[in-house]
């Protein structure tokens, strides 16, 4: 199977992802449209990494898992303060630092 | 014998620290500590002066050199005394009068609760006085020049809840700041052409230095004097600072700091003598002052400013022989001596008639006072007598040698010279019998019901009849076998001058103007009752009561064009350095309002500039590719 397949999907997935950073307000939706983004990323680094025939895309596809993993982490933590402060989880409510 | 000089500068400056810092406890001995001090001081320069003149003229002047004071590099200031034949006339001019006035001031301030500090001020003076004639070097000098004025300062303005006097304080210190400028500069022009500012080797490279340099150095020397001895241009302030105690006008005034630009040009002789401009200049402004001093105090009607004028004048007479060179020195000192003497007398007398009459100034308000203060009327009278230069006392001696000087400047010059100083002699004798006659003579003009006049105490009338015998005997004294020309001549050297006229015709004319201006004098107010108040007298009358306009001139000229020059920069500080300053500041927060739109704090909006931002970096990215 051609592998430019697969970047076709990663592309899809990217885009899927982005837009829904960009439209929805939700942010647990928002943050799993950006965990859309990052795994259309490391499915496009496995594929590169395969197209060139080295393992340098899967390393990085690696980090990109753990690095993820951490934020969201952090992120999930901060979501949950930012709800139980604003009893809301809209991206756009919270736009100023102070309540 | 050196080690004492500084023992005069010490002792009243010990008296100034104590008094002014004692406080309270000192309250009733304060007036003794400062007036024993004083006489302590004099005491000093008396044994100093007696161990001068037993030394041959040529080894008398004395050198203390205390420490080096600010030693940087190249620049030497030395804390350094210098006492020769010209500071030891000026030490024992300053001790002698100063304790005679400190003693007169123990009576005269007796009921004023600040008595204390006045000595301390006083103190405060001889210790300035004493350190500027005293010191070896130009910025000593100087140290010595602010201190007069300081003291000067703080002493005018003594009775400081009087806003006159605090108004007449400030404006003799602004006044002299003028003239302080001048010194400075001229001591700064004096590193930078000699490489150093001590008396002897400065005056010593006159001889190959260029004229130019030494013109400008006599010129802001020039300065100085007139600020300190309230020369034209810069004679405003003498008449304001009457405003002081009298026993001060008497002491600073009078006898001592107003002298200062005297010694000043008598001390750089060597400057004025190689350079005739600057020389030249000097003559002018004597001459101008002798006639400006008369004619203001001809039209004065306050005691006090009347004797002001007539000090001017006369310190013009004493600018003017200073200005003549070798032929005048000494005659210029010697008149600052007998004028010592006989100008504090008559400030003390003037003191006395106010302390007799409620603190009465106006001479309009006196008359026929002999009567009620015989001893105040008879050693004034004898000042009198001595200021215009009546034959056989001291301002007669004096002041003729300086006429005949002025004549002996030769050409056109000395005849305009001569005839100025003789005119200034006629004005003296008028001015002078005017007050004599308006003051103690004639029917009284003041209420037997509210005014008792009496006669001082004591304490203040002994320096008057001290003052009084100086003023009659001193002028002959220094006469006798040129005595004093003689003293002075290792110090300011001496020429004799040669006079178109012959003595005798000096004499004569001096003693016909003086009975012309007294006679005059009489026929206006002898001879007629005076007026309780001033007619309005002519145009030059009412110009003279102003000061001949000097502080009207000094409006116009100097306040209104500070005002315009101050009001025009403040203009240009408004639009000019304020509009760059708040139009930046403008832009820039007009700019940031602008920028502060990027900033929404939606987290969306964040995210499609990154978006956006991205997607310009690859399409870079590849474009740069492609190329």
């Amino acid at each position: 199977m051609n592998p430019v397949y697969y970047l076709y999907l990663a592309a899809l997935l990217f885009t899927i992802g982005a837009a829904g950073v960009l439209i929805r307000r939700n942010a647990i939706v928002v943050f799993m449209c950006i965990e859309l983004m990052l795994n259309a990323c490391n499915l496009a680094f496995v594929t590169f990494s395969r197209m060139h025939g080295n393992l340098d895309g899967q390393i990085i596809a690696f980090f990109t898992m753990v690095v993820a993993a951490a934020e969201v982490v952090v992120g999930l933590a901060i979501i949950v303060t930012i709800f139980r402060t604003r009893h809301t989880a809209s991206v756009d409510d919270a736009s100023l630092m102070k309540l | 014998m050196e080690n004492l000089i500084a023992l005069l500068v010490a002792a009243p400056l010990v008296g100034a620290a104590l008094l002014l810092c004692g406080g309270k406890r000192l309250d009733r001995a304060g007036h003794w500590i400062g007036t024993l001090l004083a006489v302590a001081s004099f005491a000093v320069a008396a044994v100093l002066f007696a161990d001068m003149l037993g030394k041959s003229a040529g080894d008398r002047a004395l050198h203390q050199h205390l420490f080096s004071w600010i030693p940087v590099g190249g620049f030497r200031a030395d804390l350094a005394f210098q006492l020769d034949q010209l500071s030891m006339t000026f030490v024992l001019l300053i001790t002698g009068v100063g304790s005679l006035i400190h003693i007169y001031s123990i009576g005269y301030m007796e009921h004023d609760e600040r008595r204390r500090r006045f000595f301390g001020y006083l103190n405060l003076f001889l210790a300035a006085m004493l350190l500027l004639v005293l010191a070896d070097n130009y910025l000593l000098l100087y140290v010595g020049w602010e201190g007069v004025g300081l003291a000067s300062y703080l002493l005018i303005g003594f009775w400081q809840h009087k806003p006159s006097a605090a108004t007449a304080a400030k404006k003799a210190f602004l006044v002299n700041r003028v003239g302080d400028v001048g010194l400075s500069i001229a001591i700064m022009l004096m590193f930078t052409t000699f490489g150093t500012f001590a008396f002897g080797p400065v005056l010593a490279a006159t001889g190959d230095t260029g004229e130019g340099k030494l013109t400008a150095i006599g010129l802001m020397l020039l300065l100085a004097a007139c600020g300190k001895s309230a020369q034209v241009p810069l004679q405003s302030w003498l008449g304001d600072a009457m405003e002081g105690p009298t026993p001060v006008s008497a002491l600073i005034h009078a006898a001592t700091m107003v002298t200062a630009g005297v010694y000043l040009i008598t001390r750089s002789g060597a400057i004025f003598n190689a350079a005739p401009d600057a020389q030249m200049a000097v003559v002018v402004v004597g001459a101008v002052t002798l006639l400006f001093g008369a004619i203001v105090g001809c039209a004065k009607d306050d005691i006090k400013k009347a004797l002001a004028g007539s000090t001017m004048s006369q310190i013009g007479y004493m600018i003017l022989a200073a200005g003549l060179g070798p032929i005048g020195y000494a005659f210029a000192i010697m008149h600052l001596v007998t004028h010592g003497f006989f100008k504090a007398g008559l400030f003390l007398g003037a003191g006395s008639v106010m302390h007799g009459m409620n603190d009465e100034v106006d001479m309009r308000r006196y008359g026929g006072l002999r009567r009620y203060m015989p001893v105040t009327f008879i050693t004034f009278g004898l000042g009198y007598l001595a200021i215009i230069g009546f034959p056989g006392l001291s301002g007669f001696f004096s002041k003729d040698k300086i006429i005949e000087a002025a004549f002996a400047k030769g050409g056109t010059e000395g005849w305009i010279l001569g005839g100025a100083a003789l005119l200034g002699a006629a004005i003296t004798a008028f001015y002078m019998t005017r007050v004599m006659l308006m003051t103690f003579f004639g029917e009284k003009r003041w209420d037997p019901q509210e005014v008792h006049p009496h006669e001082s105490p004591k304490t203040m009338t002994i320096p008057m009849i001290v003052l009084a015998v100086g003023s009659v005997f001193a002028g002959g004294l220094f006469s006798i076998n040129d005595a004093f020309v003689s003293w002075l001549e290792p110090v300011t050297s001496f020429e004799h001058g040669h006079s178109p006229l012959s003595a005798t015709a000096t004499t004569t004319a001096t003693i016909v103007v003086l009975l012309v201006g007294a006679g005059l004098a009489w026929l206006m107010y002898g001879r007629k009752p005076v007026p309780a108040v001033a007619p309005r007298g002519s145009l030059l009358t009412r110009a003279a009561r102003r000061d001949l306009l000097q502080d009207d001139f000094n409006h116009v000229v100097l306040v209104r064009g500070g005002e315009h020059l101050t009001r025009t920069l403040v203009y240009l500080d408004h639009s000019l350095v304020d509009g760059a300053v708040n139009g930046t500041a403008a832009t820039m927060g007009g700019l940031s309002g602008r920028l502060r739109q990027l900033q929404s704090g939606f987290v969306r909006s964040y995210a499609v500039q990154m978006l956006g931002g991205a997607a310009v970096l690859v399409a870079a990215t590849l474009l740069m590719r492609g190329v």
